[in-house]
């Protein structure tokens, strides 16, 4: 036996646990649940009907597709502001902080993620509500008090909370890897601060915000509970529909149908974010 | 102790293992350990409670469920002939539960009695109207429940997330009788749906409601009634209730056997402790909603200061004035949910 053709054995048998787990976990239960997508909720029970109705009738539904949509807006709002808060965040952990505070920095950063996402969502209609935290310190400083629960506001201030520090924890992890001699080889041949992070740190830490960016979107998309709590009902979201669909309809293929819909979100959206998930040569 | 709870209680001491545990698909004002507690103790049993809410979930829990998974399930009065189309429900021993002392006008006979049988018992009902905070808004003002859809109250009320109630409130405001929706209805109840949830602050289930409400939130609760208020009023007493001058929508909800359960006689006993005094004082009481116990001789339990929430001495009135939930059949069910999707996505 050669020795490339012992290697591509241990290579197989060391990927093999991680396949079998995936096509286990993953693979055969969203190929049923897809298969699942195709049969039809009838009065006398679930018809393996073989049709693409339900997705017909998501797509007829303006209610369905403004469900859709709505998710579509809450999770690339909660992207685009948790990347903006996360980066400075990271950097101040990775740059500014002493080396003997950066184990505490971190350890505060994730501290939302020893919550339960229930009580965590619940705090925050507590923090936002009319008679709420948040308006008694505005009125106690003069100022008018805000009318946030119960709103998209609500939702996309809880999501954000949890994955900027989900954000910081990948981005940090990209800029403590940064070799601080770029940065000094940028400086030495003219480069500013703002030409060095648009030229050397952003390209450098892209891969940290990509994969972030990516997890964010997919955890936020298919959330149900955060809008359940902070939305309180304004808005309704694809994941609230899913539920709709399980909880009063007993309507299981609509709901895979809805699920294979935010399947192919996320899809997009990896496919969207893989280029820069690559590190640049 | 009569025969047949001997023998139970003889069946129960004998073989242990077969009848340790009794499971109820239940509303959340069943979880409260005032009502449970006693029954277990008596029968020396574990009560396993599942909480839903509205009969869609319950129908979607009991078809992910093996037969036997569950033996007691509690269930909208007028979703009873659903259940026993489906063959969920097995028929009750009438002689051994008190329809003697039930109020009349709540016992539906036309809904629980089917083909000679009887397959369920009411026990307990309430209204689904209006809930206001009596310090910010008037009973005079929410008289004529149009106003509620009119943009006078916008961003100070909450809705109920109940398609069945809301969609009937909403009906009866209109001036269309619960009992006689047709598919042709739903137009106009969408119309003024939609306004409503345009002037609404928030749109949530039982606890959510509740706490719109009782934390001053919101002002008013669309769809909310004694079971909001009443176990909320020694601490704010500034929470009412009222029926608009169109009416309001009454709900009823029924307690039944599985047909499926392998420990029907415990169930039976189950249903009968729900339907005693005491249990119907705890039920009417819970800690999650309270609302009036189908049984009467309740309110030799029941303390004065409980009847006066409950409107006890009113409840003749009040019955005159509201028509049941509306009972869709499964073609008109399906239009409404879909309405109320719409209603929630605006």
């Amino acid at each position: 036996m050669s020795l490339d053709a012992a290697e591509a054995r241990r290579a197989w048998a060391l990927t093999l646990p991680a396949v079998v787990w995936t096509v286990a976990f993953f693979v055969v239960p969203f190929m049923a649940m897809a298969a699942l997508s195709l049969w039809q909720r009838t009065a006398a029970g679930l018809v393996p009907a073989w049709t693409l109705e339900n997705y017909r009738a998501i797509l007829g539904e303006p209610a369905a597709v403004r469900a859709i949509l709505n998710s579509i807006e809450i999770t690339l709002t909660v992207t685009a502001l948790s990347v903006v808060l996360a980066f400075p965040l990271a950097w101040i952990i990775a740059e500014e902080v002493p080396p003997r505070w950066r184990r505490l920095a971190l350890a505060l950063a994730v501290l939302p993620f020893w919550t339960s996402y229930v009580v965590r969502s619940y705090a925050w209609s507590l923090m936002l509500a009319r008679q709420g935290v948040l308006n008694g310190w505005l009125e106690g400083i003069g100022l008018p008090a805000l009318d946030l629960a119960n709103s998209r506001a609500a939702t996309v201030i809880g999501f954000t909370h949890f994955f900027t520090m989900l954000l910081t924890l990948t981005i940090y992890a990209s800029l403590t890897q940064l070799p601080p001699n770029l940065r000094r080889a940028a400086a030495d041949l003219g480069a500013g601060p703002v030409a060095t992070f648009h030229h050397v740190i952003l390209p450098l830490t892209a891969p940290g915000i990509a994969v972030g960016a990516f997890l964010t979107f997919a955890l936020c998309v298919g959330d149900y509970v955060t809008p359940q709590i902070l939305g309180g009902g304004r808005d309704l979201a694809a994941a609230q529909l899913v539920m709709l669909n399980l909880g009063r309809r007993a309507d299981i293929p609509m709901a895979a149908a809805l699920s294979v819909c935010l399947m192919l979100l996320v899809t997009l959206a990896y496919l969207l974010l893989a280029r820069f998930m690559r590190a640049p040569r | 102790m009569k025969p047949a709870a001997t023998a139970l209680a003889l069946i129960l001491t004998a073989a242990p293992a077969l009848a340790q545990e009794l499971n109820a698909l239940v509303w959340c004002d069943h979880t409260d350990p005032a009502l449970i507690e006693p029954f277990e103790k008596k029968w020396g049993v574990k009560v396993n409670l599942k909480e839903y809410e509205g009969t869609g979930a319950a129908l979607s829990i009991i078809e992910q469920s093996r037969p036997g998974d569950w033996d007691v399930l509690v269930i909208d009065g007028i979703d009873v002939p659903r259940a026993v189309a489906a063959g969920i429900l097995a028929p009750l021993p009438v002689d051994r539960l008190p329809y003697d002392t039930l109020f009349p006008e709540v016992v539906m006979a036309e809904t629980h009695v089917i083909d000679g049988q009887t397959w369920a018992i009411t026990e307990k009902f309430g209204y689904n109207t209006v809930s206001f905070d009596k310090s910010k808004v008037s009973a005079a003002d929410l008289a004529d429940m149009t106003r509620l859809w009119s943009g006078d109250f916008a961003g100070r009320l909450a809705v109920y997330d109940y398609y069945l109630p809301v969609m009937g409130l909403v009906a009866v405001g209109l001036g269309l009788k619960t009992a006689d929706l047709t598919a042709a209805d739903l137009p106009a109840i969408e119309e003024a749906l939609l306004k409503l949830k345009d002037s609404a602050a928030s749109v949530g289930e039982v606890v959510a409601s509740q706490t719109a409400i009782a934390t001053g939130a919101v002002d008013i609760l669309v769809g909310g009634g004694e079971w909001v208020t009443a176990g909320l009023v020694s601490e704010n007493p500034n929470l009412d209730w009222m029926i608009p001058e169109q009416g309001a929508v009454r709900w009823s909800q029924s307690i039944g056997v599985f047909a499926a359960s392998g420990r029907k006689d415990l169930a039976v006993e189950f249903v009968r402790h729900v339907l005693s005094p005491e249990g119907q004082a705890a039920l009417a009481t819970s800690s999650c909603y309270w609302a009036m116990p189908a049984n009467r001789a309740a309110g030799e339990v029941l303390t004065a200061d409980q009847k006066a929430a409950l409107r006890w001495d009113e409840q003749a009135e009040y019955l005159k004035r509201a028509q049941l939930y509306p009972a869709p059949d499964a073609a008109l069910d399906a239009a409404m949910q879909d309405v109320w999707t719409r209603f929630l996505a605006r």
